[in-house]
């Protein structure tokens, strides 16, 4: 298990590499942060001074090298934009990120599962009929049309929600919530069905087309022969049976959302880092861009390993050279 | 009482182009403790019968007439809750391949815990150690260490013998066998057939074995009956049926068997095909093929008539006609 565990982080790191590479190319060559940060005015040696500064005049290698020992010491430099340390900018715009994806990743796991279980027994019934029709929508409507369709319902005609930002927070040390406040959690609503209802569709219909395939298959009807709870076939002998290809699904889902996290940001105005992300690229904040890039890599690294070890809980056959070892045939 | 009377079931499939009746009028008994082999080609209805008695059917096919009675009590029109305690209990299935029908994710133990308590009011420990008393009695070596497997652990024919002690485990009074060892290596299907026919004799179980092999109802079937085209042809004891077939087509699958003694191969092909659900001739299915048929069996459907010691569905018997 642990080597396991070891061989996936070293298999990552050559991806970490490219992507880190991308990032400091990006760093390096797009646009001119000496320009940028000097503004229009300057003299020959001012200039000279900054790109000594940036350490810009040593060889290409050596800025790589020397970008990836910062980065990994979470490092990223200055924002070209607020002339603050990055990691700093993405520290305090983090837990709004993170608040908003896992709550739209429950909602769409919570509200998603139970509605592709239920569609794929009750195959025919009205409300399954009710539920893909909306998964239809769910699936085919543009995110940011979804966003402007609820603001237009529940903020502006109904007055119940609010269309923008994020609502009181309180600080925990590093951390600031909007969990612990009436106003914080109403503000949530909105983004997370927005960002979340793709991805709930997605799930759903997932779900309900790997039910109808396994509940077809010979250990159900065997299962049904030998009398055992609908409850138990259903929801254990069957849905356990889809979780294979519906965890690689919802982990690389799970990754999107931080990604179009961007777009639903934007619509609801929500502090978090797509929102980060979209102020800086408007203005070429290098810096945060790269850190941005490097972090939604690593996400994904980690999401990938976490559905890996969820692979193994599930199913035995992948424990296998494990266990023959010490079962004996 | 018989335990189990199949009264004139009819299963039918509705579909686009009109109702396809796949099974038409069948009846028989199985009685407490008796092997009812089940013979016929690939498409007589064997497994559909099997599957119309433990209400397994699946949709859009469902029984559009006669009744199922299991102790005297119909068991055809229950509903599925009722269904359910019957199930397992008191008649269990074993299917075709065991490499699809075990589920691949919980081990062999929590399957068959899972059914024994389903049934039977017992403790997890009790139902566990029930588990391995049957894992042991179904042959598993080492079984109290193996209990924890996951059925990829298992060779195929270990995985059946996994199937047979889940099927038997609520200790049924009647298990429907669907060619237990069509999918296994031919050097092991003796055994298996050895250990169901033991099983089920030790505990009194009844047996509708559906098989393609002639050798094995031989050896282990009381009685046999021979399906064609969704209708019984012939039924009655197996040394009779095999030796003194009553009715033209049984004769064509018997060949030219001169004894018991000899294994019957595989069911020997007779002239022509079995005909389609969508084409079954007027009157005798088997007509266009039957090298005896007259006048009559192009008009009028036999039903199943005493024919010496079995029963055929064959005008050659019909009182007062002239025995060919
Ligand atoms: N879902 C279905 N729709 C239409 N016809 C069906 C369906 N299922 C089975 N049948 C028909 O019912 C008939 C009987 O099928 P069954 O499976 O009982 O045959 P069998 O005797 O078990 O054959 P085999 O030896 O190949 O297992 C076949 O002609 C088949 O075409
Ligand atoms: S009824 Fe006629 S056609 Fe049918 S089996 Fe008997 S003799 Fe042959
Ligand atoms: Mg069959």
């Amino acid at each position: 298990m642990f080597a396991f565990i070891t061989s996936r982080i070293l298999q990552a790191i050559p991806v970490l590499l490219v992507v880190g590479f991308i990032a400091f190319a990006l760093f390096a060559y797009v646009g001119d942060p000496v320009t940028i940060m000097l503004g229009q005015d300057y003299t020959a040696a001012q200039r000279e001074e900054l790109v000594r500064a940036l350490g810009l005049d040593q060889p290409f290698i050596v800025q790589y090298a020397k970008f990836v020992w910062a980065a990994v010491h979470g490092n990223f430099g200055l924002s070209y934009r607020l002339a603050r340390p990055v990691s700093q900018l993405i520290l305090e715009r983090l837990p709004a990120t993170i608040e908003l994806a896992v709550t739209a990743a429950a909602l769409a796991l919570l509200v998603g599962v139970p509605m592709g279980v239920y569609t794929g027994i009750r195959r025919n019934s009205p409300t399954s009929r009710l539920f893909m029709v909306f998964s239809l929508i769910g699936v085919s409507l543009p995110t940011f049309l979804i966003g402007i369709l609820l603001i237009l319902f529940f903020a502006v005609l109904l007055g119940w929600l609010p269309s923008f930002g994020r609502g009181d927070v309180v600080h925990l040390s590093h951390w600031t919530t909007g969990l612990l406040t009436v106003s914080g959690l109403k503000a949530l609503i909105l983004p997370a069905i927005t960002l979340g209802m793709f991805q709930m569709t997605l799930i759903m219909r997932l779900v309900r087309s790997e039910m109808l395939e396994v509940l077809r298959s010979d250990y159900i009807k065997f299962a049904r022969a030998r009398g055992l709870s609908e409850r138990s076939i259903n929801f254990g002998h069957a849905l356990k049976n889809t979780l294979v290809p519906v965890i690689t699904i919802v982990g690389l889902q799970l990754g999107g959302l931080v990604a179009f996290s961007i777009v639903t940001e934007t619509v609801f105005q929500w502090p978090g880092m797509g929102l980060l992300l979209v102020q800086s690229i408007g203005v070429a904040d290098i810096p945060v861009m790269s850190a941005y890039l490097l972090l939604v890599a690593v996400l994904f690294v980690a999401i990938n390993l976490i559905v890996d070890l969820l692979y193994y809980a599930v199913d035995p056959r992948l424990r296998l050279d494990r266990r023959s070892m010490t079962g004996g045939k | 009482m018989p335990l189990l009377e199949v009264q004139n079931l009819t299963v039918e499939f509705p579909t686009r182009r009109g109702v396809l009746r796949a099974l038409d009028g069948i009846s028989f008994d199985i009685n407490a403790g008796e092997v009812l082999g089940v013979v016929g080609e690939s498409g007589a209805g064997k497994s559909l019968t099997g599957a119309a008695i433990i209400g397994l059917l699946e949709p859009p096919g469902r029984v559009a007439g006669g009744q199922i009675l299991l102790n005297g009590s119909r068991i055809d029109n229950l509903s599925r809750d009722k269904l359910r305690p019957i199930r397992g209990k008191q008649i269990g299935a074993i299917f075709q391949d065991p490499l699809t029908t075990l589920n691949p994710l919980y081990s062999v133990g929590r399957q068959l815990v899972e059914t024994i308590q389903t049934h039977l009011k017992l403790s997890d420990r009790d139902a566990r150690e029930r588990a391995v008393q049957w894992l042991e009695e179904v042959g598993i070596p080492a079984a109290r260490q193996r209990i924890d497997a996951y059925p990829h652990e298992f060779s195929g024919g270990m995985r059946q013998r996994v199937v047979i002690a889940l099927a038997l485990c609520a200790e049924p009074r009647l298990v429907i066998a669907d060619e237990p060892t069509t999918a296994l290596d031919v050097s092991i299907q003796a055994q298996i057939i050895a250990l169901l026919r033991g099983l089920t004799r030790d505990h009194g179980t009844s047996v509708m074995l559906v098989t393609h092999d002639m050798g094995v109802i031989a050896e282990t079937a009381d009685r046999v009956a021979v399906m064609y085209a969704g209708r019984i042809a012939e039924i009655g004891p197996v040394r009779d049926v095999v030796k003194h077939p009553a009715h033209p087509y049984t004769e064509g699958l018997m060949g030219s068997i001169p004894s018991l003694e000899h294994r019957v191969e595989r069911l020997r092909q007779i002239d022509g095909a079995m005909p389609r659900l969508t084409a079954i001739p007027r009157g005798c299915a088997f007509n266009p093929r039957c090298p005896k048929v007259f006048d009559r069996c192009r008009n009028d459907r036999p039903e199943l008539m005493e024919a010496g010691v079995t029963r055929a569905a064959c005008w050659l018997y019909a009182r007062g006609a002239a025995h060919v």
